[in-house]
């Protein structure tokens, strides 16, 4: 039964290695953009952490900054 | 009608929909999987070799709507001149690359038992490359030009000029010779499908557009957060 899954008449080689390929791309890629989001949030929490008091009261009222930092995890 | 494109709020609802958005996607492709690989029919004639058909042709379908999409918001920016517009379509084009890769992939390994050859030389399948190709061109320009202004005009002359290679691979089928079938389903007429074959299809295309939104919601925000880190450094 589970070796006739496997070899699906002859094609299963064909069949699970076209499957494998698209189920192993979508995690490369979902992992590879996870990444860069991540470094870029981290990029943006040391550059913020970094403003002089004049640039941080600036841009601790503007909503996109505030809303980067809250989907970072970080506190303002 | 561009307040529904200000950052802010697509950033807001992008952080919630992320979440929502991979759960659909993990339970949609789980329910395809199995009706895919296990409950759908084998065909008369290719046998099992026909569930290739539940990876390849959701794939070609979304690398051919994803690129359509960002030519369409190519013509946008230079008619509005709307920056914004440049990220959406930035953020389209790695998933669009990477169905368009899918498509070529696993159709050549389709072609292998149905045809006897890995590749050929064949009108949807070239154009098909020549999709994949213009996908890395539109891709490598945000690299390789640092002028932001730069990028966005060849970027976009690369998008629109290339939408001419969508209809030819749509109706490459019908103009020349080629190895693949005339379309077998169409918005207007009868699909020449059956049900236990279309159900699958249908349910697999539905779970490549649910990650193909999912990956767009991600390097949206990352786009956005690049943009606003250079915004912070001229405070």
């Amino acid at each position: 039964m589970i070796s006739d899954l496997i070899s699906m008449n002859g094609y299963g080689a064909y069949v699970w290695s076209a499957f494998a390929f698209t189920l192993i791309s979508f995690s490369s890629l979902y992992f590879i953009i996870k990444l860069q989001l991540e470094k870029e949030q981290k990029r943006f929490e040391e550059n913020f952490s970094t403003l002089a008091e004049e640039k941080y009261n600036v841009a601790v009222n503007k909503e996109i900054y505030k809303e980067i930092l809250k989907s970072s995890g970080a506190k303002i | 009608m561009f307040e529904y494109f200000n950052p802010y709020r697509i950033f807001k609802i992008n952080s919630t929909l992320q979440k929502i958005i991979l759960f659909c996607f993990i339970s949609v492709l789980s329910v395809g999987l199995v009706e895919a690989l296990f409950l759908s029919p084998e065909d008369y004639l290719q046998k099992d070799s026909v569930r290739i058909m539940y990876v390849h042709v959701p794939a070609a379908w979304i690398s051919l709507g994803i690129f359509s999409l960002i030519a369409l918001l190519s013509v946008s920016v230079f008619l509005f001149k709307n920056k914004n517009f440049i990220l959406i379509t930035k953020s389209l084009a790695p998933s669009g690359m990477l169905f368009t890769l899918i498509a070529l992939v696993t159709g050549s390994i389709w072609g292998k038992p149905t045809w006897g050859t890995w590749w050929a030389w064949d009108a949807r399948i070239t154009s098909m490359l020549i999709l994949f190709i213009l996908y890395v061109l539109y891709i490598l320009t945000f690299r390789i030009f640092e002028d932001q202004d730069k990028s966005n005009k060849i970027s976009s002359i690369i998008a629109i000029v290339g939408a001419i290679n969508i209809p030819i691979i749509k109706f490459s089928v019908d103009w020349w010779n080629t190895l693949h079938q005339p379309a077998s389903i169409s918005l207007t007429e009868e699909s020449a499908i059956h049900s236990s074959m279309l159900i699958p299809l249908i349910i697999m295309t539905a779970a490549f557009a649910l990650f193909s939104s999912l990956i767009f919601l991600m390097k949206y925000n990352t786009e956005l957060i690049k943009v606003k880190n250079k915004g912070l450094k001229r405070l």
